[in-house]
């Protein structure tokens, strides 16, 4: 197996190369040597996932972990170190899978997108950097490995939204997604610094005597590592970088603000999940009701948002609540007990990552020829767009969840799981799988239905809509075509929480509400938003207009940022101790240095030189002295 | 011959070879070569070092001797080095080299600069080495000096009273010192200043808990500790570069260095008395000086609050006294010695450009020089700790090591240092946004040009190493590790 270093050697060589020797390139020839390499990792990862799970289960019907290397990178002390290593099991090698398809996608969908845009080979390079990284995340063998490439993961992603280094918002939205992640990593850094002392390790599988005799430790290190994983998974209220990150040119959107790096936070808690349900089941219920919080805000954002990006975006946020929703409501590692949530989340996970990317590269197309991210800026687009309308209509239809579309079945584990563990959960999670529906469905008639572009009134004449080139449309196909036949995968085969192959049982009482909710959702969209005019629709707007308003400014939720940068940091924090930094402490030191020279100034008169004077302080002082020894 | 006498001799050859120099060639060919052959004997001593150790080399220092040179009191001129002086010997050959190039146009006076630079460099190579405790000090006042002349005369600003005040702050902390210094000797026995030897001795608990304070505030002052940090702002912001360089990425250090080798290692209880309050101080330098890091608009002021911060860490994982977190403090040291050092160097060559260092008038250096503002943004990434460079490596050595002690109190101090992580990402990212991102605003920036050549190799320099270090730290990690297990060890 040691093949597989080439899987985060290769990328990581090739940004190397880019990024030293890039701008000495063409850019087509970056273009390539970043994409041929990345299809050579993803040739590689596919090899692992086939041999893999056609390889034998171990004696207990299980698929073994293997460790295909691992070698010690720093060590602490004597049984503390960070390890550097490649650990391949179920989720690992399906995440292998799902980061190379994406990344190869957009790989090749970048030469269309990105093409005779300045800094095409630093582009090459970043996505490199940040497919090297997320493949080391998921590959990690202990969980300082996990951190480091998480932090890594953190920094393409802030070099990538950036990537329009000249534009502020860009550089606005790199810097809060980094620092606010950075505060998240921070929850996640004092967990594992908590966990590896009590544990005794770095490793996923820890002793389980050190485990109970941690005591309350062990709950707590997992609860600081979830909010880690919040920061990354945008989960609420750490999830305000997610929306202004669209700022980065898009097939990035796709590819590490919705198909992978945000559910970086779901792989955590999954790779963590039997500590998390052996040891922390109140902080796994925790995870699902912020979870749910979160997609319920989002999916309520999503459908008042005008930039297709950002509807997109809040969307992700949903999505990925739903999946940690369906890891926190798990209450067993049977996934005949209560464990199904962890099959569900990780199906959710996979299927979401294409059809999301889809989307997403979609939306770069639609933005590619209208140039503009407003929906007012678009409508009635299919005519022009014929394959981008298709496939974006697939996934559309796969994350309202109908059959026999991937979403369909992924999300209908979900709700199952979410019923098993309480009906509440599982009636709120149908309804904002309903708001998926909806918010999607308005997003699809507002971009290829309803008035066309030309005949809204800041109609720009320049814009010309035309189908892409071929290297755009060619992953939309391809990722379409996943969206179509992911759905029928014996997903619970290959991945289950504890292992064990599982048939998934479609629930058949779940299923059909959950699609009358959709197929409902989707009509009272197609009512409000298919037509020429959309009455329903603005007097909505203007009846609860006060709401509208709220939702369109995301709750106000980013003046939190705003507020904690400038007025606490900034202000109440910083000012007054830079203030007490030369006010205080240094003018102390000044005094001093100005006390002593004026108490020389004071005293240099004695020095005068004048014998009398001399005489006089002679005297003096030996009168003084007599007296003290007579007294 | 012992080689690290080499490590004076040369630095003293150097200074000849400057003062019989008549001109400019020949000045900056002495200091290259000399410097090469330092940085080459450093390599040369650490390799030499390693196989030794492989070898079973027992002893706390090899290549040690002895010379005498004022009986009466005892004082010999004793070297010797174990894996923590390797490492800072390294370090000084580095940032010397580097510093070379980043004064390479430096006008005027440029042979008496050079002179004093040699002379700072002999200060820095000597405490290194030294293990007599009077010479080790006599070579830190020799380091001390010159700062006040490079800064008087060379600076810029507010030159003459930085450079005053810097020399004056020290100078009291080397007064603390030489008591601190003369009450260890007194203390043991008398017979000896030779450290290996004191440490053998037991020096009695209420001696060692008057001195203890007298000898950490000595050090400390030079480590930046709160709130003896004041000199350190105005210095490096009047300095000239390479001085600014070789000061935070040296002499700083000698303070860290001196807690660790003679307060820790001599004064055991006097660090157990006093070590609270004193952690209490370096947690409050290093979050005090990230914070007010967050509002400077001078670069140099906001890289001089860093490096208070990072200081600030290398004292409080002294003070944590386990193996781990000391092994964290002295890669610590390393690591910010390097990327201060990059940081200053290339702050210098952004100020020898644009003739400011205020944040708010500069913009789009990305455009204009994108070789520096690449430098400056990986320098930025290696301070805030991201992984693949030595700030995160020497970070969470400290982190793993302070959390192995066992207590509230150092639990709570070592989750608010931690908490500097994000403050530090706050303030490196808020002055790339401002500076190096966005379009140029100033017209006249628009002409300057990217880095020559002599600049391109300072900084790639230091950029390999600091990378290197990031990259493939195990090696160091034990280099330092092995070394600071004996003297761990012997404060049980």
């Amino acid at each position: 197996m040691e093949y597989t270093i080439l899987i985060l050697l290769l990328p990581f060589l090739s940004f190397l190369v880019l990024g030293l020797a890039g701008m000495y390139m063409k850019s087509k020839v970056a273009g390539i040597i970043g994409t041929i390499s990345l299809a050579t990792v993803a040739c590689l990862s596919y090899y692992t996932a086939f041999s893999y799970f056609t390889g034998a289960r171990n004696a207990e019907g299980v698929y073994p972990t293997i460790t295909a290397w691992n070698f010690n990178w720093l060590p602490f002390s004597s049984n503390l170190s960070i390890d550097f290593g490649f650990m391949i099991d179920p989720i690992s090698v399906m995440m292998l899978v799902v980061i190379s398809t994406v990344s190869l996608m957009v790989h090749i969908y970048s030469f269309g997108y990105m093409h005779g845009e300045k800094g095409f080979q630093r582009y090459y390079a970043f996505l490199s950097l940040f497919t090297m990284s997320m493949l080391g995340l998921v590959v990690a063998t202990n969980i300082f490995q996990m951190y480091i490439f998480w932090e890594l993961v953190g920094v393409s992603s802030y070099l990538l939204i950036g990537f329009y280094y000249t534009k502020d918002a860009a550089i606005a939205a790199s810097k809060k997604a980094f620092i606010v992640t950075r505060f998240a990593d921070l929850g996640f850094l004092i967990g594992i610094l908590i966990y590896g002392y009590y544990a005794g390790t770095f490793s996923f599988t820890p002793q389980v005597n050190a485990l109970i005799n941690a005591g309350f430790l062990i709950p707590l290190a997992l609860g600081l590592m979830f909010i880690g994983g919040a920061g990354k998974s945008a989960m609420f209220p750490l999830h305000i970088w997610l929306p202004d990150a669209m700022e980065g040119p898009t097939p990035v959107s796709a590819l590490i603000h919705a198909a992978t790096m945000v559910v970086a936070g779901v792989y955590l808690v999954a790779r963590m999940f039997p500590l998390y349900v052996g040891y922390a089941p109140d902080v796994l219920h925790w995870i699902a009701y912020i979870a749910a919080f979160t997609a319920f805000y989002a999916a309520s954002v999503a459908c008042v948002q005008s930039d297709i990006k950002r509807v997109l975006a809040f969307s992700t946020i949903s999505q990925i609540g739903f999946m940690m929703v369906a890891l926190g409501v798990c209450t067993s590692i049977n996934p005949h007990e209560g464990g199904l949530g962890y099959m569900a989340s990780m199906f959710h996970l996979f299927t979401h990552a294409m059809f999301k990317a889809l989307l997403f590269l979609g939306a770069g197309c639609i933005i590619h020829a209208v140039h503009t991210n407003e929906m007012s800026g678009m409508g009635g687009l299919r005519k022009h767009m014929p394959i981008t309308h298709i496939t974006f209509l697939i996934g559309c239809l796969a994350i309202a969840g109908i059959w026999p579309f991937s979403g369909f079945f992924s999300k209908d584990e979900i709700l199952t799981a979410c019923f098993e563990f309480s009906p509440v959960m599982g009636y709120i999670m149908t309804a904002i799988a309903g708001m998926t529906a909806f918010y999607m469905f308005r997003l699809y008639y507002g971009i290829f239905w309803g008035t066309p572009y030309n005949k809204k009134p800041n109609y720009n004449p320049n814009v010309h809509p035309h189908e892409c080139s071929l290297s755009m449309t060619i992953p939309l196909m391809v990722l379409a075509g996943i969206t179509c036949v992911a759905g029928f995968i014996p997903f619970g085969h290959l991945v289950s929480s504890n292992g064990e192959a599982y048939t998934i049982h479609l629930d058949t009482t779940v299923m059909i509400t959950s699609l009358c909710v959709a197929i409902t959702s989707i009509l009272i969209a197609t009512w409000m938003y298919a037509g020429d005019k959309q009455p329903v629709a603005a007097m909505l707007a203007k009846q609860f207009k006060g709401l509208h308003k709220a939702a369109y400014n995301r709750f106000y939720l980013d003046e939190i940022w705003i507020f904690i940068t400038k007025k606490i940091i900034f202000r109440c924090i910083s000012t007054p101790i830079a203030w007490f930094d030369r006010h205080v402490i240094d003018q102390f030191f000044n005094f001093t240095a100005w006390g002593t020279n004026a108490a020389g100034e004071e005293i240099r008169g004695m020095q005068s030189g004048n014998v009398q004077q001399y005489c006089m302080w002679f005297l003096a002082g030996s009168l003084i002295l007599t007296l003290i020894l007579i007294l | 011959m012992n080689i690290l006498s080499l490590f004076v001799i040369v630095p003293v050859l150097m200074l000849a070879g400057l003062w019989a120099s008549r001109n400019l060639t020949q000045v900056k060919t002495t200091m290259v070569a000399g410097a090469s052959i330092l940085l080459a004997l450093s390599v040369y001593l650490t390799i030499e070092y390693i196989n030794l150790r492989e070898a079973g080399a027992q002893g706390d220092m090899l290549f040690t001797s002895s010379i005498p040179w004022f009986e009466p009191l005892n004082i010999c001129y004793s070297v010797g080095v174990d894996g923590i002086s390797v490492v800072m010997l390294l370090l000084s050959s580095v940032i010397v080299f580097t510093g070379i190039f980043a004064s390479w146009k430096l006008q005027p006076l440029t042979k008496e600069y050079f002179m004093w630079f040699t002379l700072l460099s002999t200060g820095v190579y000597g405490f290194f080495i030294s293990t007599d405790l009077f010479t080790m000090f006599m070579f830190y006042e020799v380091a001390l000096i010159p700062m006040y002349l490079l800064i008087g005369v060379w600076g810029s600003g507010k030159k003459e009273y930085a450079a005053m005040k810097l020399t004056l702050m020290l100078m009291g902390g080397s007064a603390f010192l030489l008591v601190g210094i003369l009450g260890i000797f007194y203390g043991a026995g008398g017979e000896t200043m030779n450290l290996l030897e004191i440490a053998h001795k037991s020096i009695p608990a209420e001696i060692q808990h008057i001195f203890f304070p007298l000898v950490f505030l000595g050090f400390g002052v030079l480590g930046a500790l709160f709130p003896f940090h004041t000199w350190s702002p105005d210095g490096h912001a009047s300095a000239p570069t390479a001085v600014s360089m070789l000061h935070a990425g040296v002499l700083m250090k000698l303070g860290g260095y001196g807690c660790f080798r003679v307060a820790i290692y001599l004064l055991p209880e006097g660090a157990a008395m006093w070590g609270d309050l004193f952690l209490i101080l370096t947690t409050i330098s290093v979050v005090y000086g990230a914070f007010s890091a967050v509002v400077q608009t001078d670069l140099k002021y906001i890289n001089a609050y860093s490096s208070v911060s990072h200081c600030g860490l290398v004292l409080f994982a002294i003070l944590m006294l386990t193996r781990t977190s000391c092994t964290g403090a002295i890669i610590q040291m390393l690591s910010h010695g390097l990327m201060t050092a990059l940081f200053f160097a290339l702050i210098g060559m952004i100020y020898g450009r644009t003739h400011t260092r205020d944040i708010r008038n500069l913009r789009g250096l990305m455009k204009i020089m994108p070789f520096l503002a690449v430098g400056y943004i990986i320098a930025g990434f290696a301070n805030l700790g991201l992984p693949g460079f030595s700030g995160f490596v020497a970070e969470m050595t400290i982190f793993v090591g302070s959390f192995e002690v066992n207590d509230t109190f150092h639990r709570v101090c070592t989750i608010i240092a931690t908490t500097s992580i994000v403050i530090t990402a706050v303030y490196i990212l808020r002055v790339v946004g401002k500076i190096m991102y966005g379009v140029p605003t100033n017209e006249e920036h628009l002409k300057l040009t990217d880095a020559t050549w002599d600049e391109k190799v300072a900084v790639i320099f230091l950029i390999v190493c600091v990378a290197g270090i990031g990259t493939a730290p195990w090696w160091i990690s034990d280099l330092i590790s092995n070394s600071v297990a004996p003297i761990i060890s012997s404060l049980k």
